[in-house]
């Protein structure tokens, strides 16, 4: 969901681009944070705890906290609340801690 | 490797000011900054700030870090780095930054450290679901870009910050059932609480949750009364359907690079923390590392700004910078500091302070 009239803020938007997430494909505006566009289109489970397999969403929103680490275009351990949408990103919830220079599909 | 007179990391109102400071003395400055914009925790804030007028009192918070930012950009002598994450300190007196996916690192003379700081948790059944977010992630989705954190969200946390986003909340069309806040009474400034309040959101003092319910994300909290030694009280729990809670507990301050450089730090409640051990320019235990805004105790913006102007100042001083006005701009900064921390709002910093300083003088 987005706000779509705020009583003292314009939100400047990059123009639409599409993006899949574990396969689906989903819309969000370019430059905006990965899980800001994914929360506006309602996916609040981002990773799964390493042991327990617990649902994990987004918390700090700056970077920090790792809860919202995932996998795009291949590179695991992406932190999506601060990295920037682009066209085409492939989006997918990790497995595991992620291997440096693994495979793109993990 | 990459060199530079005065580093300073983080560009929230601390860093803005120390950039300036320094860069008005004569000094050459590199701001490296990891979001993509300037500003830090100034870009979310849609209140007027209180302070005096020196710290742009009655503007909004964005406004401010509009004006500082342009300052910045324009300063000939202030290098900006954005995107721009700093790792590490090494023995040899370098830094690395992560910029564009590649290391870089980075000599300086000196270096101010304006990180800022980061939300606290909050330990209850459940408190890892989606759903439960920091004040400042919600503010961060809400007035940054534009999305909405969910529908119903209740606070936890009566402070300014609570109080604050609850009300930006409301501005943005989500409903607030309720602010919960442990203590017995509300921490926030009693503009900011009435303002809510006369808006219909309830305040909760003495009351915690107690837990959290739902599958895959928040669904549900289960809030109770607390005694006076801080127990929930058992027959007071009550259920509220809600599909985000905020967590506003206090903030801690990014130490680690601080830590890693071998600053001294003294662990002071009331400053949210560790902090270190500084003299009365904000000058570390290890000489030419400064320190700036909240990464030296929680505290507000303004204090953050005059903060800022003084480690730039001597760090541009311990250059041979602006020897000339070093005095009187140092004093008159000192005197807007302790005109903000006066009164009763200033007393949690004041007594952090004094215990800080208590711990002993800033060896170096
Ligand atoms: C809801 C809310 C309301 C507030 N209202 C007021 C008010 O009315 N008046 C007032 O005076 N204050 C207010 N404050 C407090 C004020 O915002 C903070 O005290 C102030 O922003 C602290 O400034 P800072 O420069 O120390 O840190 P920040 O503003 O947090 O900036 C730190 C910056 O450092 C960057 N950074 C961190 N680590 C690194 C790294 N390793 N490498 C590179 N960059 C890094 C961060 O990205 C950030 O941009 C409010 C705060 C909140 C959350």
């Amino acid at each position: 969901m987005r706000i779509q009239n705020h009583p003292i803020l314009d939100f400047k938007k990059g123009k639409k681009v599409s993006f899949t997430f574990d396969g689906s494909r989903f819309e969000g505006y370019e430059g905006e944070p990965i899980a800001a566009a994914l929360h506006a289109a309602g996916v609040k489970v981002l990773s799964h705890s390493r042991q327990h397999k617990r649902p994990r969403g987004f918390w700090c929103a700056i970077g920090n906290c790792s809860s919202c680490n995932m996998q795009v275009d291949g590179v695991p351990n992406v932190r999506t609340c601060v990295e920037p949408l682009r066209e085409g990103m492939v989006v997918q919830i990790q497995q595991g801690k992620g291997e440096v220079g693994g495979a793109p599909d993990g | 490797m990459d060199k530079t007179e005065v580093l300073v990391i983080g560009s929230g109102p601390a860093g803005l000011k120390g950039a300036l400071g320094a860069a008005e003395q004569g000094a050459k400055v590199t701001l490296v900054e990891r979001d993509p914009f300037l500003g830090g925790q100034l870009v979310k804030q849609t209140h007027m700030f209180f302070g005096s007028k020196e710290q742009y009192a009655s503007e909004r918070g964005f406004k401010i870090a509009e004006k500082l930012t342009a300052a910045v950009e324009e300063h000939s002598a202030i290098r900006v780095l954005k995107e721009a994450a700093a790792l590490g300190y090494y023995d040899d007196g370098v830094v690395t930054l992560e910029l564009k996916g590649r290391v870089l690192p980075v000599s300086f003379n000196t270096m101010i450290m304006a990180t800022g700081a980061q939300e606290n948790t909050l330990m209850f059944p459940n408190c890892d679901l989606p759903g439960i977010y920091g004040a400042g992630a919600v503010q961060t989705l809400m007035n940054v870009y534009g999305v909405l954190p969910g529908k119903r969200v209740a606070m936890l946390g009566a402070g300014n910050i609570g109080v604050i986003v609850s009300y930006q909340l409301l501005q943005a069309g989500v409903e607030v059932p309720a602010i919960i806040e442990a203590a017995p009474d509300i921490g926030a400034y009693h503009v900011h609480a009435s303002k809510v309040r006369r808006m219909g959101v309830p305040i909760y003092t003495s009351h915690t949750v107690v837990s959290a319910h739902g599958k895959d994300f928040l669904e549900k909290i289960t809030v109770a009364e607390l005694s006076d030694s801080w127990q929930p009280v058992p027959g007071t729990e009550r259920e509220l359907d809600v599909d985000v809670l905020c967590i506003a507990v206090g903030l801690t301050p990014l130490t680690e690079i601080l830590f890693q450089a071998g600053c001294e730090m003294a662990y002071i409640p009331e400053l949210g923390g560790h902090v270190p051990r500084r003299s009365a320019v904000l000058e570390t235990s290890v000489p030419n590392i400064f320190v700036a805004g909240d990464v030296s105790g929680i505290e507000e913006a303004s204090a953050a700004m005059v903060e800022g102007t003084i480690a730039g100042l001597k760090a541009a001083l311990n250059l041979g910078y602006g020897r000339d006005s070093y005095e009187e701009k140092i004093a008159a900064a000192h005197r807007e500091l302790a005109s903000l921390r006066k009164g009763p709002t200033g007393e949690k910093i004041r007594s952090g302070l004094d215990h800080l300083e208590q711990a002993g003088e800033v060896r170096q």
